[in-house]
């Protein structure tokens, strides 16, 4: 069965190349029944090796890839609890957004190539968590930004919606060039780019601290960029102009979470540095608290969404830094449930209000998208890190992790949690309660979406309610991180990141995260139930503050000022100096020359046979008067 | 000695030189486009004349094989050469190369 794992990749890239060539021609079922089966096969697959690797870590090597002199490459897939778990997430959840796509893309006339797409956006995604080596995960880390960059685009026609396509392929390429970097890095210092080997003499030579310092730095980089921290994060909110099952597969279940991954792989370099673990630590904890003030006072229901994904990235990467891994990918899987619902859920609502996404817009929709409100409740609840919900516990043992690291990240994610459970609030309140606030056109509208779309999302709502129990906060209990341990053998030996057993101090520290919570819900609710508040709908009446926060900081204005418009001007004035001064003087010059030449040489072709031949005598006997003297 | 080696050499190499200046003459001053083509043949004789002197001279039989040569060479061009200029006859009535720059135009 393990050894059959290549197969599991392969699948969906099959169902790619069907899709994709054979487009138009086959019938929308065709394409959905391909689309959905050939990553429900892969699901099936990796749910078998789930079952048969009992903690092992194999190898399965599919063919030679390159070997040149002391790089060897192949192109071969690392089947451990970690990649296996990771595949459950992306062909499981994967699975579930297909089929939410059969029904929420139903009317759109590129509905193949909207599979299409999606297959290959798994197959690469597959790819990236079961390379063996840093070259097939780049490849496939590689293919999810071009899948990504695809899928946001897809409305293309939009030309807004394309710019959030190149922005989001733009500030990936930085963050791939620190990975690049990062990876010939490994490769200069360990002579190898193979997960085993690098990894073995991590642990066993670790006294160079500078390299790995700067290794781990320069991974986190590309983490970075892949998984919307700052200073890269502002591709992620934009990357919202795709069609919604895109941004609950890609930009909040799966390929944003590559970051979170490639750390927990390469957690050994990480915990013999420690410069580069303070570093994920710190940007993990900034990037939470500041996403979660700018979700404070959006309006769009997916750019919230989108904030407090950005936010609970950095969740995941405050955990990786404080040497929760297991905490971390605990969050990566409950984060996987929760948030695909609670975009699901979204989809839902923007499907039921004909593509308004603005919550100053909706409200009362209770009624009538029953399911939908049951299941956004549910996924609320456990973003918002209330028991016995799934965000709770992982929540709980990142900041546990926190806590015994230094108390002021504790603190800090507490805030980040307080302002997270107050705007999903707000937003599930402006949703689903109050009276309607859109138009007549669209109140007679409103329905409860079909079946396609609804079983996911109740799949996922029960997921997101009792995946939390895969993870029970107490040493002997705590089922993922029995399953994990195997994946962080080299790493569990310098920091331990077991959970303890259950005992006084952490009953009071989730006591205090709940009761917190609790408090910013009461504070939603006053404030959007109670007292029936809707945003202002004219920005410029807002106060000072929350218009800063309104408008993102400026950073995106920010980063216009600092990098893009002295860059406008470096390329304008190489345009005018550079370009027109001497590239295209010297390739005029070129034409010119060969003009006039020929201009000249044209005057002998006279046409008259009689000169050419007393040219070739003349030339004769010149020849032979070169010959003889 | 036989009758042919009589002759002194100097005699055929003058002969010669003098036939082949005036295929070049010919060649250069003439307009006639069949008399140019007669010229051409006027020289490669002249030095044919001029290998077989030196064959004979030298009882060598190499040359005379360079002649065959020469002429079945000939013998080829003036076939080709001919027909070209009947077509151009035929095209343009005239062989007068003065008139022969169509391409130019």
């Amino acid at each position: 069965m393990i050894q059959l794992a290549w197969l599991i990749p392969i699948l969906p890239l099959i169902g790619f190349l069907i899709i994709a060539f054979g487009g138009k021609k086959l019938s929308k079922s065709l394409v959905s029944i391909i689309g959905c089966g050939s990553v429900l096969a892969a699901f099936g697959l990796s749910l078998g090796i789930f079952f048969q690797l009992h903690g092992t870590s194999q190898t399965v090597k599919l063919l030679d890839w390159m070997h040149v002199g002391r790089l060897q490459i192949d192109f071969s897939f690392l089947i451990d609890p970690l990649s296996v778990l990771f595949m459950l997430i992306i062909t499981g959840i994967g699975f579930l957004i297909h089929l939410y796509s059969t029904g929420y893309m139903k009317e759109d006339e590129k509905y193949d190539r909207f599979f299409a797409y999606l297959n290959l956006f798994v197959f690469f995604m597959l790819l990236l968590v079961m390379g063996s080596n840093y070259i097939v995960m780049f490849v496939g880390w590689e293919g999810v930004g071009l899948c990504s960059y695809l899928l946001i685009g897809f409305w293309f026609k939009n030309t807004e919606y394309n710019n959030a396509a190149k922005k989001a392929f733009i500030v990936n390429r930085i963050g791939d060039l620190g990975f690049l970097l990062g990876m010939i890095a490994i490769y200069f210092t360990y002579n190898s780019l193979n997960f085993s080997n690098v990894f073995s003499t991590v642990s066993e030579n670790h006294l160079d601290t500078g390299a790995l310092n700067l290794i781990g730095i320069l991974l986190f980089i590309g983490a970075c960029g892949k998984s919307a921290q700052i200073p890269l994060y502002t591709w992620l909110p934009d990357a919202m102009a795709g069609p919604t099952p895109v941004s609950a597969l890609i930009h909040a279940a799966t390929m944003v979470t590559a970051g979170v991954y490639m750390i927990a792989r390469s957690s050994v370099i990480f915990v013999y540095a420690p410069v580069a673990m303070e570093t994920v630590a710190i940007v993990g904890l900034i990037t939470a608290v500041f996403a979660a003030t700018i979700g404070l006072f959006q309006n769009d229901i997916k750019k919230v969404l989108a904030y407090s994904t950005v936010s609970q990235l950095g969740y995941m990467f405050l955990g990786l830094g404080v040497g929760a891994f297991t905490g971390g990918v605990f969050h990566v899987m409950t984060h996987a449930f929760f948030k695909a619902l609670l975009f699901l859920c979204a989809g839902s609502v923007i499907h039921a209000m004909s593509g308004e996404q603005d919550i100053r817009k909706m409200g009362g929709l209770k009624k009538a998208l029953p399911i939908t409100h049951l299941t956004f409740l549910i996924g609320t609840i456990a973003i918002s890190g209330l028991p016995p919900f799934s965000g709770f516990f992982s929540k709980d043992e990142i900041l546990a992790h926190a806590y015994e690291h230094n108390k002021l990240y504790w603190l800090f994610g507490i805030i980040a949690s307080m302002m997270t459970a107050f705007y999903m609030f707000r937003l599930y309140y402006l949703t689903f309660h109050g009276p309607f606030r859109g138009t007549e056109d669209q109140k007679h509208h409103l329905h409860e979406s079909p079946k396609s779309m609804t079983i996911p999302l109740v799949i996922l709502a029960v997921l997101a309610a009792v995946g939390g129990f895969f993870g029970i906060p107490d040493e002997h209990k705590h089922l993922l991180h029995d399953y994990l341990k195997p994946a962080f053998t080299y790493a569990s030996a310098q920091i331990n990141d077991a959970p303890e057993a259950f005992n006084l101090q952490e009953a009071l520290l989730m006591i205090f995260a709940v009761i917190a919570a609790a408090a910013s819900i009461f504070a939603a609710w006053y404030l959007y139930k109670k007292k029936n508040m809707v945003p202002i709908a004219n920005e410029s009446d807002l106060p000072e503050l929350q218009r800063l926060v309104y408008h993102k900081y400026y950073v995106d204005e920010f980063y216009n000022a600092i990098i893009r418009k002295p860059m406008d001007w470096i390329s304008d004035k190489g345009y005018k100096f550079i370009e027109i001064r001497f590239i295209d003087a010297i390739v005029n010059g070129m034409g010119t020359m060969v003009k006039w030449s020929g201009s000249v040489v044209r005057l002998a072709q006279s046409g008259n046979i009689g000169f050419y031949m007393f040219a070739m005598t003349l030339a004769i006997i010149v020849m032979l008067l070169v010959k003889l003297f | 000695m036989s009758a042919i080696q009589s002759v002194p050499l100097n005699w055929y190499v003058t002969l010669s030189a003098v036939l082949f200046g005036l295929g070049v003459l010919g060649v250069l001053f003439r307009r006639n486009a069949i008399i140019i083509l007669m010229c051409v043949e006027l020289m490669l004789n002249a030095v044919n004349l001029l290998l077989v002197a030196f064959s004979a001279h030298h009882s060598d039989p190499n040359a005379q094989v360079f002649v065959f040569f020469i002429m079945a060479v000939a013998a080829a061009e003036v076939a080709i050469g001919l027909a070209i200029l009947m077509m151009i006859y035929r095209n343009s009535k005239t062989t007068d190369i003065d008139f022969l720059n169509k391409l130019k135009h």
